[in-house]
């Protein structure tokens, strides 16, 4: 099954990497959509079957939590995994994120390898 | 604040942001203080604002050649010069140092905000944080197959005395706003 992947970050720099990153995993990725911020986001999970979302917390208008949020408020979202991929350590945050229904969690920095792994778990425990 | 535990937290978050995302070792050399001096060299620097209990500025400052060797190795591209994507890369590299500094101080200080990093490449300027005179300047030696170049960490950060009295919440920082709500 052919993924559609939406990576959601305010750094341009953070988008390249994770987009560099899945391009060199063995995942059947088709289209790897970027967004800027979680208003962006939610735009482009309008109008493009996405399977899963790659989100950073600490972002401009709608931040990270705030998509989340809305993501889980829309039944036809219900199959979306969503990973969230912040330099925000606090286990306030983590805990928020995964109460809301955050399927993974990685601290910036990571490895390549590090977002492959829970890149695949998510998937796997999703059945995306 | 313990400055120790300051110097610890910055030396910690940059050898593990160079170690992890550019596979490089960093060392640190010794820490001194530093007062407004103008750079005659030519440097690429990213700053970044905390704020909160405790308030001030981080900062990555390098030179180009070792802002462009960052870059490449971050998003895995090639680097002829000081381009957008180099300093994208070094934006990015304040964010993650200092947003993993800003998660250590928190156990000691509380809640604290970080800014949108500003990235700044150029020659002869000085920098200057109101409030405080002085940065803390870590020196980092980072190791590649090149040889070994200086990447100088800075933070002057200073106690927030009209904090607490604040009675102003859209002047908190956002992530002690959300703990509010």
């Amino acid at each position: 099954m052919d993924l559609n992947v939406l990576i959601v970050d305010d750094s341009a720099a953070i988008r390249k990497i994770l987009v560099r990153v899945l391009s060199q995993t063995d995942l059947p990725i088709k289209n790897l959509h970027e967004a800027n911020d979680g208003s962006e986001a939610l735009k482009i999970l309008e109008h493009n079957d996405v399977s899963l979302v790659l989100s950073d917390i600490n972002m401009p208008n709608v931040d990270g939590i705030e998509l989340l949020t809305r993501i889980k408020a829309q039944p036809k979202y219900k199959n979306l995994a969503v990973v969230m991929i912040t330099t925000e350590g606090s286990q306030a945050k983590v805990m928020e994120a995964v109460q809301l229904g955050a399927k993974g969690y990685v601290r910036k920095p990571f490895t390549a390898e590090q977002i492959k792994e829970k890149v695949l778990s998510c998937l796997k425990s999703a059945e995306v | 604040m313990d400055d120790d535990f300051l110097v610890k937290s910055v030396i910690s978050a940059a050898k593990d942001v160079f170690g992890m995302m550019l596979g490089l070792e960093a060392t640190a050399g010794e820490t001194y203080m530093e007062e407004n001096v103008p750079t005659e060299k030519e440097r690429v620097v990213a700053l970044i604002g905390l704020a909160g209990t405790w308030v001030g500025t981080g900062m990555i400052s390098c030179s180009p050649d070792l802002a462009c060797k960052i870059s490449s190795l971050l998003l895995m591209t090639d680097c002829d010069g000081v381009s957008e994507d180099v300093l994208d890369a070094m934006a990015e590299m304040a964010n993650m140092i200092y947003g993993n500094v800003k998660t250590e101080l928190e156990e000691q200080v509380g809640g604290l905000g970080l800014s949108i990093p500003t990235v700044i490449f150029g020659r002869n300027f000085a920098t200057r944080s109101i409030g405080k005179q002085s940065w803390t300047v870590v020196p980092l030696n980072v190791k590649s197959e090149t040889g070994t170049e200086l990447m100088e960490l800075k933070i002057c950060l200073t106690q927030n005395k009209d904090y607490q009295q604040s009675a102003r919440p859209h002047m908190r920082p956002y992530s002690v706003l959300r703990e509010d709500m």
